[in-house]
């Protein structure tokens, strides 16, 4: 157990708990409200598992009717909402509170429809992100996104959280790839935003919703772009005898005026733990290792990789390995996307996501291990070399209170130095509760009390997702205090 | 009529904290008579919070005070060889306006061009805003790295906003490589339904066209063009442009156009400069989802004389018409309504703009969230009230 405050929960609230369930249970079918105490354990916490407080009950609605109901009468009875993809978030954003019920949009998975001539599909909340680019992949489409837990985690998730992963150098992220979401409002209103067409029409309030972390709304369908897939594609190997070799390769590769489709980096921890586990080939004499991937037919993969090598070459890179084959390409990217599980095979750890300006890597890097060894931890390196997002994993032992505080203090400390080299807290997991205190060094008063006016709009009395992006003693400045300061 | 000219953010949050009476704000002011027609005591412009503050090629990134002229940044980036990847276009043709854009009103009004359909609109390379909100405090909302998800993404909602929640003092975009070459192939006498379709499936494939426009007979010359645009290394496009034409000889044998002839007709096609005379035409953007646009115009002209250009695989029709009456408000709306999207008045007289809605008027619950939006930021109405919709 860590040093993130949760809320105190409201007695009154919970002293109203069977009066809550009735007036769920009117709304819901039987099997879709959860109350028993065991079965509600599985939703106490998400990935961020060292937080958890078990919910009054869960809800898993059908349609949007339903979750338009639940929300009126939540809102009604002052009932806070923790929306819930599928759990998979590292930081906490749908961990609930005592005094709280979650509402879970697994059960919405459908693919509702697919227009290939206007590359777009609209797919119910609750569906993972794989599941869009499984069912589209048959007509040689998919949906570009790819967060490491795309297997399982919902696109409402990656809604909540603007999702990223490790292609969204050429593709963008989940806010580049939305064009509309049907969102139910805290008093149950339902609104269309977006659709099929591209810009919006007045305020941008799709970006808005993208990214919120659930306090704007609930989302029960979303419109997406899915793409043509690349006639094929490689990625090669480069191992490097230093992080600045391949961080200034990383540079010139795109000086030179080349957009890899992905360019990830490991360090010799993060080399060392993923090829034994996924047995890769990765170079475990080299310092650094980049994968870098490229698309196209043969003959332009071949022109584009001659391309990147001579770059490489020149920064006096030490191994270069390229796939052969689509089983090569398949090892190469399970080691990467397995960072995170084999990780966890040899320890805890925690996995932070803040983001630098890439330029800043080089004096970065050794600091982040300057940092974990001042509180005696270990730390791997994982990263999106060509936008700056770092996943630095710290090792600790779950078991050891004490380490685990130490590996939390040692994680704020890292997202620190991010915001003050020029970066930022979060690049793809979400503030929840896990940055929710940190927001000061990012965001000054006026920052964040701009931020907490427009979240009012949407959610006045702050019932959808509390205790989350903001710091919890956060509240919205009287217009006198302003005029005064 | 007040003009302040800020040659600080700070002097502008001042002078914003001081303001007793609505401000028009604005850029270069070139895009002037963009939104419906308003009347304020005084104009707050950026045009003297110049100069670029960061610049990383190897970053991919650029940041530069609102102010600062496009060609400016157009100039940083191309020496270089970077761009920005979403092509803004010039309204000063279809305005006849005079003056520089500058790079704040790209961001403030969304401005994009023909490469939106492949690299996204302006909201999606801004990555980062400072502004001054109508409490003359001074914001900063994301930043200058592109993978940013730290809070609220106001930075996005400012994209498009026009002014109305604030004015911006400094903004930051990812930018792109330049292509080294680009390639252009033309299908000659396509009617619109064709012509929609092959836009349609040039994109479904992954040769990456970087632009997909229409030019009916008539527009800009007597035959029929249909542009798809492929840009990259000049191997890659031998190639790919080999592949588009085998795959898609039933529309006939494109003729491939490069260089400067190419980019010309592109900045055409993304200055609407088919539809810039008659002066007196009201000019119609409207926004659809892009296998639509050929059905929807040939509706319209079942009521409606009007000239058509297509833009972004069918998904942007642009509309140029007779300013009688309501300038066919009516019968576009209901139509583009019908297809889920939506339509905009970008040219019209002052008179009509004040007269019909300039943007689509919004259902009541999108509406209370957007005077709520507006009222989050700028609680006394003080920037550009009206522009958008009466209130906003």
């Amino acid at each position: 157990m860590g040093a993130i405050a949760i809320a105190e929960p409201n007695r009154a609230v919970i002293d109203e708990r069977a009066h809550i369930i009735e007036g769920l249970a009117a709304i819901l079918p039987g099997e879709n409200l959860i109350t028993d105490a065991r079965e509600l354990v599985p939703y106490e916490t998400d990935g961020f598992t060292a937080y958890s407080r078990v919910p009054m009950a869960v809800v898993l609605p059908e349609t949007t009717e339903e979750v338009s109901r639940i929300l009126a009468f939540c809102n009604e009875q002052g009932v806070a909402v923790v929306p819930r993809g599928a759990g998979t978030s590292l930081c906490g954003g749908a961990i609930p509170n005592e005094d709280c019920i979650v509402l879970g949009v697994a059960k919405m998975s459908r693919v509702l429809d697919v227009d290939y001539a206007n590359r777009t599909a609209r797919v119910e909340a609750g569906i993972t992100n794989i599941a869009i680019s499984q069912h589209v992949g048959e007509n040689g489409f998919f949906y570009a996104p790819d967060p490491s837990s795309q297997l399982a985690c919902t696109i409402a998730g990656n809604i909540a959280m603007n999702s990223g992963g490790a292609h969204c150098l050429k593709y963008g992220v989940t806010t580049n790839n939305l064009l509309g979401v049907k969102l139910v409002l805290v008093d149950g209103t339902v609104v269309e935003i977006g659709g099929e067409h591209l810009d919006a029409s007045g305020y941008d309030l799709l970006a808005l919703v993208c990214g919120s972390e659930g306090q704007l709304g609930v989302v029960t369908e979303a419109t997406v772009r899915i793409l043509p897939m690349a006639e094929g594609a490689r990625p090669v190997l480069f191992g490097f005898g230093s992080s600045a070799a391949a961080g200034a390769c990383v540079a010139d590769i795109i000086a030179a005026g080349i957009v890899p489709v992905a360019m990830e980096f490991m360090d010799k921890p993060a080399i060392e733990i993923t090829e034994s586990f996924a047995h890769a080939g990765y170079p475990l004499d080299a310092e650094a290792m980049l994968i870098i991937e490229v698309e196209g037919s043969d003959e332009e993969m071949d022109a584009a990789l001659a391309r990147i090598v001579e770059i490489a070459r020149r920064h006096d890179v030490q191994t270069v390995k390229e796939s052969k084959s689509a089983t090569e390409t398949a090892q190469i990217w399970k080691g990467r996307k397995s960072a995170f599980g084999a990780t966890g095979k040899i320890a805890d750890y925690i996995c932070m996501d803040g983001t630098i300006p890439t330029g800043r890597l080089h004096e970065v890097l050794p600091r982040i291990g300057e940092i974990c060894r001042g509180y005696g931890l270990r730390v791997a390196n994982v990263f999106h070399a060509g936008d700056g997002n770092l996943h630095p994993l710290i090792l600790y032992n779950v078991n050891d209170p004490e380490d685990a505080m130490r590996a939390e203090m040692a994680g704020n400390d890292i997202l620190t130095l991010c915001v003050e080299v020029g970066g930022c807290l979060t690049g793809e997991h979400g503030v929840g509760i896990e940055k929710r205190d940190l927001m000061h060094h990012q965001f000054t008063a006026a920052d964040m009390d701009q931020q907490l006016r427009v979240r009012a709009v949407f959610d006045r009395k702050g019932i959808l997702n509390p205790g989350k992006v903001f710091p919890l003693d956060a509240k919205i400045a009287a217009e006198s205090e302003l005029q005064a300061a | 009529m007040t003009l302040l000219l800020p040659e600080s953010e700070a002097e502008a949050a001042a002078m914003v904290g001081g303001a007793s009476a609505p401000l028009r704000l604005e850029g270069g002011g070139t895009r002037a008579a963009l939104g419906r027609a308003i009347q304020t005591a005084g104009t707050l412009s950026s045009r003297k919070l110049t100069g670029v503050t960061l610049y990383e090629p190897a970053e991919m990134v650029i940041g530069a005070r609102a102010g600062t002229p496009l060609a400016e940044i157009e100039a940083v980036l191309a020496d270089k060889n970077q761009t920005l990847a979403f092509e803004p276009m010039d309204h000063r043709p279809l305005f006849a306006s005079e003056g520089e854009p500058t790079i704040g009103a790209i961001a403030a009004a969304n401005v994009s061009g023909p490469r939106r359909v492949f690299a996204g609109a302006a909201r999606d390379s801004l990555i980062g805003i400072r502004f001054v909100n109508g409490r003359g405090q001074i914001i900063k909302n994301g930043g200058r790295v592109m993978k940013n998800v730290t809070g609220l993404d106001l930075v996005k909602l400012h994209a498009g906003a026009m002014g109305t929640l604030g004015l911006l003092t400094e903004v930051i975009f990812k930018v792109s490589p330049r292509p080294p070459a680009t390639a252009t192939l033309i299908y000659h006498d396509l009617d619109d339904a064709r012509a929609n379709a092959l836009m349609c499936a040039a994109m479904g494939t992954p040769f990456e066209i970087t632009g997909a426009a229409h030019l009916p007979a008539g527009i800009g010359d007597e035959r029929a063009r249909t542009l798809l645009r492929l840009e990259g290394f000049p191997e890659q496009l031998d190639y790919r442009s080999g592949r588009l034409r085998d795959l898609f000889d039933a529309y006939g044998t494109p003729e491939r156009l490069d260089g400067d002839p190419a980019a010309a007709l592109w900045r055409e096609v993304r200055d609407v400069r088919a539809l810039v005379e008659p002066f007196d035409h009201a000019v119609w953007r409207l926004s659809v989802p892009p296998r639509l646009g050929a059905g929807l115009t040939e509706r319209l002209r079942g009521t409606l004389d009007c000239r058509v250009l297509y833009d972004w695989s069918g998904g942007l029709v642009w509309l140029g018409l007779a300013e009688d009456d309501d300038a066919g408000a009516a019968t576009i709306r209901a139509a583009v309504h019908d297809t889920g999207g939506h339509g905009t008045l970008v040219r019209g007289s002052a008179e009509l703009r004040g007269r019909i809605p300039v943007f689509p008027p919004e259902p009541a619950a999108i509406a209370k969230l957007t005077a709520g939006i507006k009222a989050s930021h700028d609680p006394k109405g003080l920037f550009n009230p009206g522009l958008i919709h009466p209130g906003a």
